[in-house]
């Protein structure tokens, strides 16, 4: 939490949120809606149809020097072509991750990286560590998120954008980036534009949407839907300490491309344990939390590091770690609340897949 | 916000309602508001006793898991049970259907320092 001394920033979105009746709060340094109507209102809106999301928080890199930036990133540039993006990580010399991100080829030899908000500083300092020039772009540029099945009405030109592909495209005249990418488990995008748009392309987009009972969303929401498609959130479900292969994101660590920072560390550490996911007993369990202790066989065998409410699976669910021999799905574990233990299923990830 | 004006109310927003010698105990309509979406809630045993200031339930939204705290002293009589597979009625009908317990209050003057409804509209800035 930020201490009350420490000064907010504010989205390019802010009054727009005010305006709509948000419920603001402190996340990750800056001033930000959880919540517009209510959480599983908004969480079923994209579900069902279509949800918008302001993610003006995170930032925006751009850097270039593939053959360096491929010895800092697990994932391999080289499968990028032009226009194509991929999930990364960051990490550090003991293989935990620094931060997960999205990194685009956006030219020959020019990369797009989106990190999460909170590792602004920490990212761009560690880039220049390694010796990266760091174009910050976070502060000029606004971020949107549309996500739902029927995200694709709202962008006919980018319609048949592949996933994880970026374009340059106008939208209702503001020239933006135009990613098919989300954090939701649904089809969508991430439109980033310059600050000075952000506001009139929020608003085209609301009403644009009301035809199709589009809804502000706010992290709230976006934390019920990342949490029940399994994307993990630095910070919780990954940090300085975990390695992406205890986290399974092995498909997006390139271990045979070559040497790069926690290639060797992440390999001699093993996977001791594993991040699992997990859903409580039907019936009226408690919804999971962080720091939750998970006990299997009458013993203690790992921690929640990020649990709630599942508003389309209708029960609690969550992410942990586990220890390996415990963390095989269909394996029965318990979660402690409040000194009461209440039973839940290791599931495979993830929870809920789109079209299922 | 409503504040109902035949209750009274706790500081940590809680509402109680005398029944003879029996406090009928809820968490507000700003309450509700504040915590959103209610989807589970544990309740006190019938037979516990609990004793003013000190929590005795706790209440999880999707976001968050908040206590409750007793608004007077005494023991759990009865407790509404229907919370358990209906959590959502605390935020449909916080005054009404939400109700949670029941308390036999040891000593009725703990009634009386509690808040009165223009007290607690004003403690929230209604």
């Amino acid at each position: 939490m930020v201490s009350s001394g420490e000064t907010l920033r504010r989205t390019p979105l802010y009054a727009a949120h005010v305006a709509a009746g948000a419920k603001l709060v402190p996340f990750g340094g800056w001033e930000m809606p959880v919540q517009y109507r209510g959480i599983l209102e908004e969480h079923h809106s994209v579900r069902q149809r279509v949800g918008l999301f302001d993610i003006s928080h995170m930032g925006e890199f751009i850097v270039t020097g593939s053959n360096r930036l491929n010895q800092l990133f697990t994932n391999d540039l080289r499968k990028l072509a032009v226009g194509q993006g991929h999930y990364t990580l960051l990490c550090n010399a003991a293989g935990g991750v620094v931060d997960d991100l999205i990194a685009y080829r956006i030219e020959a030899d020019k990369f797009l990286l989106v990190v999460n908000a909170s590792n602004i500083a920490k990212d761009r300092a560690w880039l220049e560590q390694q010796g990266v020039t760091v174009d910050d772009q976070s502060d000029r540029t606004a971020a949107l998120a549309l996500q739902g099945p029927l995200a694709k009405k709202f962008l006919e030109n980018s319609a048949a954008l592949p996933s994880f592909n970026i374009e340059r495209e106008s939208v209702f005249g503001c020239l933006c980036w135009v990613a098919r990418t989300g954090y939701t488990g649904e089809d969508g995008f991430e439109i980033l534009c310059a600050s000075a748009d952000a506001e009139e392309l929020w608003n085209e987009f609301l009403e644009f949407g009301a035809e199709f009972g589009i809804m502000p969303c706010g992290l709230g929401a976006r934390d019920t839907l990342r949490l029940e498609a399994c994307l993990p959130l630095h910070g919780n479900d990954l940090t300085e300490q975990t390695t992406p292969l205890e986290a399974g994101l092995k498909r997006f660590v390139a271990l045979d491309k070559g040497e790069f920072i926690g290639r060797t560390a992440m390999n001699e550490k093993g996977v001791a344990r594993k991040l699992v996911a997990f859903k409580m007993a039907p019936g009226k369990c408690p919804p999971p939390r962080s720091h939750y202790l998970i006990r299997a066989g009458g013993r203690p065998v790992g921690e929640v590091t990020s649990g709630t409410q599942s508003p389309t699976l209708h029960c609690g669910i969550g992410l942990g770690y586990v220890e390996t021999v415990s963390a095989e799905v269909g394996m029965p574990i318990e979660i402690e609340v409040r000194g009461k233990l209440f039973p839940a299923t290791i599931e495979k990830k993830p929870l809920y897949k789109r079209g299922q | 916000m409503s504040v109902p004006q035949n209750l009274r109310y706790a500081k940590s927003h809680e509402w109680v309602r005398v029944e003879g010698d029996t406090a009928v105990v809820g968490i507000t309509d700003h309450a509700q508001h504040e915590l959103t979406d209610i989807v589970y809630v544990e309740l006190p045993a019938v037979g516990d006793r609990v004793e003013a200031g000190k929590e005795c339930a706790v209440v999880e939204s999707v976001k968050a898991a908040s206590d409750i705290y007793a608004p007077v002293s005494g023991d759990v009589v009865a407790i509404n049970d229907e919370l358990t597979s209906a959590p959502e009625l605390v935020n449909q009908d916080p005054f009404g259907k939400g109700w949670m317990f029941k308390i036999k209050v040891s000593d009725p003057a703990e009634v009386n320092d509690m808040l009165s409804p223009s007290d607690y509209a004003h403690h929230i800035g209604a």
